[in-house]
């Protein structure tokens, strides 16, 4: 039987996902925490490191769980990268995490250098990421994230939908070699997978299936691209949503089929639109199947203090921006 | 126990061919640095031919001490010392900073087994040596970590970030050695942002300090023996060098910092050197 929503039914996805009353309410960072965790008990090797955000980047219950394997060094996200290097030369597998904002932010150079060229598997937890961090302001909202890390040779850039995914993400993140940066948000987001919704680094998940326009999305954006696509469906345009939770390397099948079976793409991400995910769907469009794209995100500014949903809102991420994006590119298809 | 004179001038001549070698290798390569891998040469001959356990034929033996180059640009000294120990033929030196070669202009450890990281940006050694000492204590392995640094680089903040770090945890297994050489690329590291005093920063990060003349191999070996034996935390060796040490019109001259001899220059050079040699020969027999 088919979703009423047109979801797809393989991938056991949340039950509630459209009653706005009911559906479940997590941080994504949650979902980190308790990854890293279980990544812990699975290998003796795994580290945490931390630069004095230890509780609001989720690192706690490492920390207390395995306190031989934890870190504490203070405000000094450098040495957080470049010392996370020499560790992995030896074999451990550092996650190491501040806010994105520094950490991958202010450690570029190391992320660079010591992780990427000298090709050590250290994997980087960059919380509090996006404008969804909200009344902190533009200081702490990382919204260039993605794109730096992305242009770096050998990292792979991961950014999951809601908590449960976070979750997974984190374990295979930790499985895998090489390495990694894996964002996630602040704020409690809305849940959209389960538990036995499956997972893999580098392979992206058609949540809905329809045949106007591809909406590509990545991080807790995810949800509004869902609803934006339940409401359009009622207005007789029929979308396809693409879960692109890995940025780098992204699954350029996936990204070509959605917008080979539509025509037409809309892209969605917390995140400036320069150089970030859309940026990467373009790139792959432009060299093998141009195709309309529109580009929903932070169209090149910084953010501001204030709540989540109003940010949201103000920088044009909202549902009825993804709505406006379909249209408009619906009427550019040919 | 002291060690022989022979055993010293043994070393000093290592040094010396070292030093050759570096002139060669950048008038070959046409570009790279010539004061500070000279000035180094004793201390890289100390290390690879007296003091670190290792086997140039396992680069990658678990049980071998580490060493960071941390200020890459000098890596010519390091090159010559590996395949002089024998990591590779001393033939492929001519090959630094050649298109394909595994001698980059700055270290890859991808390139070269036994370069132990990837350095070159400044500041960034020290912090990966202590990822390799925590490790260690970690795993309760005995091998040490050597951080070779220059002393600008103490310019840069994360280099003292890793000061900090190695102070809290006392890597008692973690030893610094600075070319304390007073020049950087654009004059007297006291003109362009003062080092001094270097000594007391260190104190006050909680390292243990040693300060010597880094062009006496009696003291170089002597020092790095006397780390071994402070416990209570991690150890610096402020090592004072002549910049261009071995090469009469290099010495003390910060424009040769960042640049090679031309041939003729590395001809008076190499003349020099080997009457040194030769004078080194002699006391030896």
């Amino acid at each position: 039987m088919s979703d009423p929503h047109g979801l797809e039914n393989g991938l056991q996805l949340a039950a509630n996902i459209f009653d706005r009353e009911k559906v479940g309410k997590i941080p994504t960072r949650n979902g980190f925490g308790e990854g890293l965790v279980e990544a812990g008990k699975r290998d003796k090797n795994v580290v945490g490191i931390c630069a004095d955000l230890t509780e609001s980047t989720r690192m706690q219950a490492f920390a207390e769980a395995f306190p031989d394997r934890f870190l504490e060094i203070g405000v000094q996200e450098q040495l957080l990268v470049a010392m996370s290097a020499g560790l992995a030369l030896e074999g451990k597998i550092p996650f190491v995490a501040s806010y994105a904002m520094f950490c991958p932010g202010r450690a570029w150079e190391q992320v660079r250098t010591n992780l990427c060229l000298n090709d050590v598997n250290v994997k980087i937890a960059g919380a509090h990421a996006g404008v969804s961090v909200g009344p902190d302001g533009a200081t702490h909202q990382a919204i260039e994230d993605i794109s730096i890390m992305r242009c770096i040779p050998r990292i792979t850039v991961v950014v999951p939908c809601d908590a449960p995914q976070t979750k997974k993400a984190t374990l295979a993140v930790a499985a895998a070699i090489g390495p990694t940066y894996l964002r996630f948000g602040r704020e409690k987001s809305p849940v959209i997978t389960t538990d036995d919704t499956p997972f893999e680094i580098g392979v992206a998940q058609v949540l809905r299936r329809g045949g106007d326009v591809a909406i590509i999305v990545c991080g807790i954006l995810t949800y509004n691209a869902l609803i934006a696509a339940s409401e359009l469906a009622a207005d007789g345009i029929d979308c396809t949503v693409l879960n692109n939770h890995t940025v780098t390397p992204m699954d350029e099948r996936a990204v070509v089929d959605v917008a080979s079976n539509c025509g037409a793409v809309v892209t969605v991400e917390e995140h400036t639109v320069l150089g970030g995910m859309g940026s990467r769907v373009a790139e792959i469009l432009a060299a093998k199947l141009p195709t309309p794209i529109e580009f929903i995100g932070v169209q090149g500014e910084f953010g501001q203090s204030g709540k989540p949903d109003e940010l949201i809102e103000y920088y044009g991420m909202g549902i009825s921006h993804i709505k406006d994006a379909v249209r408009r590119v619906v009427a550019r298809k040919r | 126990m002291t060690m022989p004179d022979a055993r010293v001038i043994e070393l000093e001549e290592r040094a010396n061919t070292i030093r050759q070698d570096i002139i060669e290798m950048l008038v070959e390569a046409g570009s790279g640095h010539s004061a500070g891998p000279l000035d180094m040469a004793d201390v890289f001959a100390a290390l690879y031919f007296h003091t670190m356990r290792h086997r140039p034929d396992d680069p990658s033996w678990p049980d071998r001490d580490r060493l960071i180059l941390s200020c890459g640009h000098i890596c010519p000294v390091r090159y010559a010392a590996m395949a002089r120990a024998g990591y590779f033929p001393v033939s492929e030196l001519m090959t630094l900073r050649k298109f394909g070669s595994p001698l980059q202009g700055h270290p890859e450890r991808t390139r070269l087994p036994g370069s132990e990281t990837t350095s070159g940006p400044l500041g960034a050694g020290l912090a990966q040596s202590c990822g390799l000492a925590y490790a260690a204590r970690m795993d309760g392995k005995a091998w040490r970590t050597y951080c070779v640094t220059s002393d600008a680089e103490h310019q840069a903040g994360l280099h003292w970030e890793a000061a900090f770090f190695a102070g809290k945890y006392r890597l008692n297994n973690i030893t610094c050695i600075i070319d304390r050489n007073n020049i950087q690329i654009g004059g007297d590291t006291e003109e362009i942002m003062p080092l001094e005093p270097l000594r007391e920063k260190y104190e006050s990060f909680r390292w243990h300090v040693l300060e010597i003349d880094g062009n006496n191999m009696r003291r170089v070996v002597d020092a790095l023996e006397e780390v071994k034996s402070i416990h209570e935390k991690p150890t610096v060796i402020i090592a004072h060098t002549v910049p261009g040490k071995g090469v009469d019109f290099m010495e003390g001259d910060y424009l040769w910092h960042g640049k090679p001899p031309t041939s003729q220059q590395a001809q008076v050079a190499l003349e020099e050197l080997r009457a040194v040699a030769g004078k080194l020969r002699a006391e030896h027999e």
